[in-house]
């Protein structure tokens, strides 16, 4: 069995290094988390595990996606940095194709680490494959030590509400939380506004049905008629640097005004990438 | 199987206090802090068990907590500090029974140390006191909530003893009081949850779940608690080992050939299993190999001057005994 699963993880890390390209072997080689002796970093990161998982996602981002990446020069090469996106398409493979941008497109590579929705965390064999990719629970305490830390974190302000937002409010940004601001204030980290242009049409929603979700202690349940993400070409587009100054004490008032900023400028980007494509599937 | 005992390296500082009572000394943690603090100092023990293979200067009385004959030890002679280890935990044992010994008994600890002018109490709490919980960030500090009561009745008596050590600590500024919270506890000699579980040869486990946790060596643990008689120290502490590394690892470095049930069977089975002793894990004891419960140990490390002697692999391997 085990000897099955190394074959198996032998051939997708070779898989992995053929999609990411030439090079791809030599610069994940620069990608040295913390380890002890049973390949983990304390999060539970596991860099081996990683580049062998992330080859099917991979295909999906060449070939299925066929992600187009812009900007990508203004992810800073190292230290802390608020990665804050938009979030739709019913499964988070937006957060997936930005988490791979990072690998494949730079130079070195970085690893970001997602902040997840706290239901994942009880969810059976989701639950191990985040911890293994070194994704964590979204509390403002993770969010606090990996940015002291000096990593990279995406986190999606619309949540859920983004994750499930109904086909008809496509690239309109839902409600914004404020606590990234105050963790981006708190930590002195710049913020990198995120355009995922693609994913709101992957899967459209036609409704959600917030009762039975309920009833599944799940955060939404929406209806969508395809069973599978349909094949949206990803335009991944990487905004300016925002720095803020400020206590992330501040009033709610003053908190909400720079978190407008950034939604501004996000929604620009949307806008600007929305208008600036040819067509959905190409 | 273990490395040579680093953890024989006797701890000492100046200050050390002169004559410390340790409670739940028979106890096999009890007798391991005895081994390696009898060197150093004074040390008399009270415990209602029988204390075997006693060190001879090792004075020992086989007393309840509870009971008024207790203050005679205190009586007699200055004890300068106190390590109450003396918490039961057996989960087979009648609740009122061990609630009445755990929490009369750590009040009667802490009133006679008043009395008498002990400086210095340690209490040994756990890091279970937090509870694994779905929404857990990754590392717990000493500030968070104690959310296992909510889950498990338990470990209820552990959080009151944890939360009674707390307010002592703040109402008694004169007394350096350290409540310690380890991580599990494992050893050679130790007959905990975890420790036991670990020596299953067919664990079940969780399917797919496989939290990271953290263990310790029980001479770490009582390493940790002798460094926490140091003059100055006072406070809550996480003490933590050599590291987190996932459940399936522990499992695969010990040999064993894990039974993966689906996580809403497992309660009820093991439930049905407790029920008819074929089993010792409370069926509320799932939560520890499904979900996250790790804590962040730098401010021990810090302010108690600890560093875990065990690496992670020795930590792990020691179940095994030596």
């Amino acid at each position: 069995m085990s000897e099955l699963g190394a074959a198996l993880r032998e051939r997708l890390r070779a898989l992995t290094f053929e999609l990411g390209g030439p090079g791809t072997r030599e610069r994940f080689e620069k990608l040295t988390p913390p380890r002890n002796e049973y390949g983990v970093d304390p999060y539970g990161l596991d860099i081996d595990y990683a580049v062998s998982a992330i080859a099917p996602f991979l295909w999906l981002y060449r070939k299925y996606f066929r992600v187009e990446v812009h900007g990508i020069e203004h992810v800073p090469s190292d230290g802390r940095v608020l990665l804050v996106a938009n979030h739709s398409g019913q499964l988070p493979f937006d957060a997936v194709m930005v988490g791979l941008s990072l690998l494949v497109e730079l130079d070195p590579p970085r690893f970001a680490r997602a902040l997840v929705e706290k239901w994942v965390p009880t969810l059976p064999f989701v639950s191990s494959f985040y911890a293994r990719l070194g994704q964590v629970v979204g509390t403002p305490e993770n969010c606090r030590r990996l940015l002291a830390a000096g990593e990279a974190i995406l986190v999606f302000p619309e949540g859920v509400r983004g994750l499930n937002k109904p086909f008809r409010q496509r690239y309109r940004l839902q409600d914004f939380g404020l606590g990234f601001m105050r963790l981006a204030l708190e930590a002195d980290a710049p913020i990198l506004p995120i355009a995922v242009v693609g994913a709101e049409e992957q899967s459209p929603a036609l409704l959600d049905l917030k009762p039975l979700a309920r009833l599944l202690a799940m955060p939404a349940l929406p209806l969508t008629p395809t069973l599978l993400p349909l094949p949206t070409r990803y335009r991944i587009h990487f905004g300016e640097p925002m720095r803020f100054a400020g206590s992330a004490e501040d009033e709610d008032a003053v908190l909400e005004e720079k978190v407008r900023e950034v939604k501004g400028a996000l929604q620009k980007l949307l806008d600007d990438g929305v208008r600036e494509r040819k067509h959905v599937f190409w | 199987m273990t490395s040579p005992a680093p953890a024989a390296e006797p701890v000492s500082f100046p200050g050390m206090p002169r004559l410390v009572a340790i409670t739940g000394i028979a106890g096999n943690l009890g007798k391991a802090l005895a081994r390696l603090l009898h060197t150093e100092t004074r040390i008399t023990g009270i415990d209602r068990r029988p204390f075997l293979d006693r060190p001879k200067d090792v004075e020992h009385h086989q007393v309840d907590l509870r009971k008024r004959k207790v203050e005679d030890v205190f009586r007699r002679r200055q004890v300068e500090a106190l390590i109450h280890l003396g918490i039961m935990h057996d989960p087979r044992t009648p609740f009122s029974e061990a609630h009445s010994f755990n929490i009369l008994g750590t009040q009667k600890m802490l009133e006679l140390c008043v009395q008498h002018g002990v400086r210095k109490v340690v209490v040994l709490s756990s890091a279970n006191v937090y509870g694994p919980l779905p929404d857990n960030s990754n590392f717990l500090t000493e500030e968070t909530p104690l959310m296992a009561a909510d889950r498990y009745s338990d470990l209820r008596d552990l959080i009151e003893v944890d939360m009674l050590a707390q307010s002592f600590l703040w109402k008694h500024p004169e007394i350096e009081t350290v409540v310690l919270r380890p991580v599990h506890i494992v050893g050679p000699t130790v007959r905990n949850a975890p420790s036991n579980y670990l020596r299953l040869e067919r664990p079940v486990t969780v399917l797919g779940f496989d939290p990271m946790v953290q263990l310790i060596h029980e001479d770490d643990v009582c390493r940790a608690m002798a460094l926490a008689l140091r003059p100055g120290v006072r406070g809550v502490y996480n003490v933590t080992g050599p590291g987190e590394v996932p459940l399936s690892a522990v499992l695969k470095e010990l040999g064993r050939r894990p039974v993966p049930v689906p996580h809403f069977l497992v309660r009820a089975m093991l439930r049905r299993a407790f029920e008819a002793r074929l089993t010792s894990f409370p069926p509320e004891e799932v939560d520890h190999i499904q979900y996250l419960c790790v804590v962040d140990g730098s401010r021990g490390a810090r302010d108690l001057g600890y560093a875990p002697r065990h690496s992670l692999r020795d930590t792990i391997r020691s179940v095994l005994g030596s």
